[in-house]
């Protein structure tokens, strides 16, 4: 937070324009959440497209923020994204097993 | 004025899903709502600069609390059908919760507005504890008495779960999710390590690393690894009393055997190895804590002869 003050016009352009993108993907998602019809569509809509809003987010802070708490970030990150994967494979799985089951 | 913005939000999204959880129809979506709670509860610490309840509140009450009450519905079988209840039936419950708020409105109104004396005489004392986090200097130095008693509590919670806990049901676990959990679990065990190593002198501890190695521990049994974790292994019940028992043997220790020039309070200890005791009985803390609580979750009944399952498997088999 420190930086805040020294940062020029170009990188709060782009801070917040990355900020943007990832709250719009955000909102993306929640609606496809919400409106999408069945479970595994809505999984699609959540798990990418929060995913891809998150990593914006992460982009638009980086500007904010030392080397140290970055990584920290990027790390965050990567495990929101290995785990969102892979909780949406299994939630996948669990539908189509219950789907054959009927 | 962004922030207060955000805080009324955060208000009314905590209300908002505290009472859909409450008044939601099906248990599952219930417990849904009640992990969100718990997320935006945490926040809500972060926001109040309670970082420590904050990271307890995400390990505890999202986190594990959500997997606990999983289980909980996996295991109970059939729904009960939703009970017809009478205006009388309900009076009782309603008078009880009523009686119950006003006590708790009225402490809440005797809490004072401004903090008192006790942190500045946290903060003087605080060079005598052993440790640089005030936080954590309360909870195991000056009152380390409520944390004794709180392992006391959880100990009582797994031996009560124990006595009732219904046989789990048999699933098979996807090879996918069983090497993901694989995966996790070093780097939990070095988030543990890290969290329990930290509280000395930010925010973290013994709660919080137990709560996290519970969670790992509690994905890897739930995926048919860590057989050995139950509690038939005896191993596993000395650990689960170890925290409670170094706790209380260390407290004797350190009242029976004065060290010279340090006057003897009942659950104080002596400023020269106040860091040494500290880290000892939170090292030990944390294991059973996670030992309890990934039981708490995944336990089976011990079969010994007056457990409830026997008993009820043996009435079957006799009608």
């Amino acid at each position: 937070m420190s930086g805040a003050n020294e940062l020029s016009i170009l990188s709060i352009i782009i801070s917040s324009l990355l900020l943007g993108i990832g709250l719009l993907f955000f909102i993306a998602g929640s609606m496809g959440m919400l409106r999408f019809p069945d479970s595994y569509s809505r999984l699609h809509a959540v798990t990418k497209a929060d995913s891809l809003g998150l990593g914006s987010v992460v982009c638009g802070l980086m500007f904010y923020s030392n080397w140290w708490q970055n990584l920290l970030m990027l790390v965050v990150w990567l495990l929101v994204l290995a785990s969102g994967t892979v909780s949406c494979q299994l939630l996948a799985r669990f539908c189509k097993a219950k789907q054959d089951q009927l | 004025m962004s922030l207060l913005l955000f805080d009324a939000l955060l208000c009314l999204l905590l209300l908002a899903l505290a009472l859909a959880s409450m008044l939601s129809r099906q248990l599952t979506h219930a417990v849904i709502l009640y992990v969100a709670f718990g997320l935006l509860m945490a926040l809500a610490w972060a926001r109040l600069a309670a970082p420590d309840l904050a990271l307890a509140e995400a390990a505890i009450g999202a986190g594990l609390t959500g997997a606990l009450c999983f289980t909980a519905l996996a295991r109970q079988g059939a729904p009960a059908a939703a009970l017809k209840l009478s205006w009388q039936q309900r009076l009782w419950p309603a008078l009880f919760v009523l009686l119950m708020l006003t006590g708790l409105l009225q402490a809440l109104l005797q809490v004072p507005a401004s903090a008192g004396p006790i942190p500045e005489m946290v903060m003087l004392n605080l060079a005598d504890s052993g440790v640089t986090h005030p936080v954590t200097a309360v909870l195991l130095n000056f009152r380390s008495w409520d944390t004794l008693l709180e392992l006391l509590v959880l100990l009582l919670a797994l031996l009560g779960t124990l006595q009732i806990a219904p046989v789990p049901t048999q699933q098979t676990s996807w090879r996918l999710s069983r090497s993901w959990s694989e995966l996790l679990a070093p780097l939990i065990i070095l988030l543990a390590g890290y969290v329990l190593w930290a509280g000395a002198s930010q925010p973290g501890g013994a709660f919080q690393a137990g709560a996290l190695l519970a969670a790992g521990a509690v994905v890897l049994k739930l995926n048919q690894q860590l057989s050995w974790l139950g509690w038939q292994n005896i191993w596993i019940r000395l650990v689960v009393v170890a925290g409670l028992a170094v706790f209380s043997l260390v407290a004797v220790l350190a009242w029976l055997l004065p060290v010279p020039g340090v006057n003897v309070v009942w659950l104080r200890w002596p400023p020269d190895y106040a860091k040494y005791i500290i880290l000892l009985i939170e090292v030990f803390a944390t294991l059973s804590i996670a030992l309890t609580l990934t039981l708490l979750v995944v336990s089976e009944q011990p079969a010994t002869q007056l457990s409830l399952a026997r008993e009820n498997e043996t009435g079957a088999g006799n009608d």
